[in-house]
């Protein structure tokens, strides 16, 4: 992502364009390149911003300054007294009144916007990631060195907590108090892992920081040995991150020569070493106890739970697991203190969150922010704005297991407990932007996709719901659905997540939930449902009338026709074991064979059996 | 990857030189089927069962695990392996059209190898280098932002 000194916003709602927003963008853009700035400064068209009495209005970032209203005459003044020599031109500034709304987003953190706030990125693309001496010049190892020789475990796990640190591969457990369970737990031997089999769809956060500062993971990993009692540590790291693995082994290597690994840590009786392990191609070892079985040579099933890792892990003993970004945390949290961390987003999940932006935005790239950002803020500041003008109609969150949130929820702000309170989930940071032209039964059938591949296969729900809920999916998409299809997938999306063993089951039927909560509609209009409606409701039942029964088959192609076609596919599918679904149109659907309508399955019996 | 004949003394001297790298022990079974998978491009029979021989592990419990995970095949690979990304984030930045058009220049359906053993065309999850998408690696090289007009053109580096 191009890094630029300054960023303009144009407001663009209907009244901002009749006041001439559009000429006042172009002047700015006609003034900016005339002052040679294009490489510093950006500039970004914005919906609205919920302000109409002095539109249009032109926005400055990071000073966070609003002008208003601005016409093209006043553009050359304004970009060479601001964006040129840096002064604010106070004659052009809107009236200031209390902003409400929509627009407060745009102030409340003046100052700190555009800017990133970066504490686990802190270093990557500064540093040499190859280099420890670089690392050590920038702080590196300080906050080992302080956890053994200064801190005692119970120090660290206060701190930690004190933090309000959550783990950020999704599920959002307190970082301290997972670790206070791992020393806790009986046993001499105990081992630390970081999960880096990063293999949710649109998340490469880990990769980067691996990439980018391998001694950061290093350093929190040696960090957690020393905390919770362990001298041996794991990094999963997925198969296919290949240059990930070489700089991590290198970094490694490099620590052991400097004594930062190995035994006698920094002149104390604390040993310590890590090993790293490739994983072999498998979303599901991303879970913690399927990525416990594939360390010990075993397929990547999940183990059921209880126990749990931090008391029956690797080979059976405690084991810590912790994700790649919140490990980075660590070191500058031990290095700054927990208030300082407290700083950063709101009270109930502080700190910053990594997150990548992909999709239909005109900039696509990872950025580190506080926790709390909202999605318009997102799609507006960091994506600049929709691609081709579009209109942004929902945003997949947090990868494959995340949520489908509708542009109606995008100004609540991202962090665990608002989203949770919304109904939607966090997870691991992937925000995939939507336009308009995405439809989201495709959308949701290429996520289902993943999920029926994904399925390690160990229980039914998850093995057989996944492939079912394709299946219908893909009749859906072709228009070859019927409305009780509808009511099948809602009730596979249920079982899935509360019958599923694992979180990839349970959470697999979320997009499924999303999108009947919140494109219902579009939905129902793939379906046969559109075509029967509208011939059940001639005028006359009885009256043959030939016109009107084409011209009733006419709205039915025009309902499901652009749609259907775009994504009938060519090709009869494959499933996972290689056998081909052939379907023919119209061919009546099963139901899933462990789903009877006479045995509809008590959820408070299921409940029993989970956690 | 490059496939070589399955002949039996290169298989096994692929799989000496993985047990070798890694020791003769079972946390160590998945690193040495990556290495010989790699190494000969698929895991043959032959591999399994001096694998079996030198770990003391029964094949059974090796074709477990050489058939779980998508790194690892049991079934002999093309020279050349596209893994084209099908995840949800390619797909919104137009990996369909581009999907098609790989089918479509190669004959091929998700999971073939061309009848001259020059290809094998599979499909793959997420490979975290969304920004770039729609994405697609040929061996061990990664395109971003492919559309469908380039998929000749990259095709043909390869020979």
């Amino acid at each position: 992502m191009k890094a630029y000194r300054s960023m303009v916003l144009v407001s663009s709602d209907p009244l901002s364009i009749e006041n001439g927003a559009n000429e006042v963008y172009q002047a700015i853009q006609a003034e900016i390149s005339s002052f040679g700035l294009e490489n510093e400064v950006s500039l970004t068209m914005v919906g609205d911003v919920g302000r109409h009495d002095a539109v249009p209005l032109v926005i400055i970032y990071p000073e966070a300054v609003i002008y208003g209203p601005v016409q093209p005459d006043n553009v050359h003044h304004l970009v060479e007294e601001h964006l040129y020599k840096g002064r604010i031109a106070a004659e052009l500034q809107a009236p200031i009144k209390e902003l409400t709304g929509k627009i407060a987003w745009l102030t409340a953190r003046k100052g700190t916007l555009p800017a990133e706030q970066r504490i686990v990125l802190e270093r990557a693309g500064i540093i040499d990631p190859v280099s420890i001496d670089e690392y050590i010049i920038h702080d590196g190892y300080q906050a080992l060195a302080k956890a053994v020789t200064e801190m005692a475990p119970e120090d660290i796990f206060s701190t930690l907590e004190k933090s309000g640190l959550r783990g950020r591969g999704g599920a959002g457990f307190p970082t301290g108090t997972k670790w206070r369970f791992v020393k806790k737990a009986s046993g001499a031997k105990k081992y630390v892992i970081c999960n880096a089999d990063e293999s949710e769809p649109g998340t490469f956060k880990d990769r980067l920081i691996l990439e980018g500062d391998p001694h950061s993971i290093i350093e929190a990993l040696a960090i957690a040995g020393y905390a919770v009692g362990a001298d041996e540590g794991y990094l999963y790291i997925r198969g296919e991150y290949t240059l990930a693995q070489e700089r991590v082994k290198n970094a490694i290597a490099a620590a052991r020569e400097m004594g930062f690994l190995g035994e006698n840590i920094f002149g104390t009786d604390f040993n310590f070493d890590l090993h790293v392990h490739s994983g072999a191609g498998a979303y599901i070892c991303g879970e913690e106890t399927a990525l416990i079985e594939s360390i010990e040579g075993k397929r990547g099933e999940p183990r059921a739970r209880p126990p749990y890792p931090t008391t029956n892990g690797l080979w059976g003993k405690p084991t810590l697991v912790n994700n790649v970004e919140t490990l980075a945390n660590v070191p500058p949290i031990l290095r700054n203190g927990a208030e300082w961390y407290r700083g950063f987003g709101p009270a109930s999940s502080p700190g910053t969150k990594v997150y990548t932006i992909l999709g239909n935005v005109n900039v696509t790239g990872l950025i580190e922010v506080p926790m709390g950002i909202t999605l318009r803020e997102v799609i507006a500041i960091y994506g600049k704005g929709m691609k081709d003008g579009k209109t942004f109609k929902l945003a997949q969150t947090g990868g494959s297991s995340g949520s489908i949130v509708p542009a109606s929820l995008q100004d609540t702000p991202m962090d665990f407990d608002s989203f949770a309170k919304a109904g939607v989930a966090l997870g691991s940071g992937a925000l995939l932007i939507c336009d308009s032209d995405t439809c989201v039964v495709d959308l949701t059938r290429v996520l289902l996709n993943f999920f029926r591949k994904e399925s390690c296969g160990k229980c039914n729900p998850c093995r057989i719901g996944n492939q079912r809920a394709f299946e219908i999916l893909t009749n859906i998409s072709e228009g070859t659905a019927v409305m009780k299809d509808l009511d099948d997938l809602m009730m596979i999306s249920d079982n899935l997540f509360q019958l599923s063993n694992c979180g990839l089951g349970q959470t697999s039927g979320t997009p499924i939930r999303d999108i009947l909560k919140y494109f219902r509609a579009e939905v129902e209009a793939h379906t046969e449902h559109a075509v029967e409606e509208h011939i059940n409701h001639k005028p006359d039942e009885d009256q043959v009338d030939d016109g009107l029964d084409d011209a009733a088959h006419g709205l039915a192609e025009v309902l499901k026709g652009p749609v259907a076609k775009k994504h009938v596919l060519p090709q009869p599918d494959q499933d996972h074991h290689g056998q081909i679904h052939d379907k023919g149109v119209g061919e009546p659907t099963d139901r899933p064979p462990w789903i009877t309508e006479d045995v509809p399955g008590d959820p408070g019996d299921a409940g029993k059996y989970k956690q | 990857m490059t496939v070589e004949e399955s002949n039996g003394k290169l298989v096994i001297q692929a799989v000496k030189n993985a047990v070798d790298r890694f020791g003769a022990s079972k946390d160590e079974l998945i690193p040495i089927l990556n290495d010989v998978n790699r190494e000969i491009g698929y895991l043959p029979s032959e591999a399994l069962d001096e694998i079996s021989k030198l770990l003391r592990v029964p094949k059974s419990q090796l074709f477990s695990v050489a058939s779980f995970y998508r790194m690892l095949s049991t079934k002999r690979r093309g020279k050349h392996t596209i893994q084209f990304c099908e995840s949800a984030p390619c797909h919104v930045a137009g990996g369909q059209a581009v999907w098609l058009a790989v089918k479509e220049h190669l004959h091929l359906n998700e999971g073939e190898t061309t009848p001259d053993g020059k290809w094998t065309l599979l499909t793959t999850s997420c490979l975290g280098i969304c920004a770039v998408g729609p994405v697609m690696m040929v061996d061990d090289d990664v395109y971003g932002n492919v559309d469908a007009s380039l998929v000749p053109s990259i095709l043909d580096k390869y020979q």
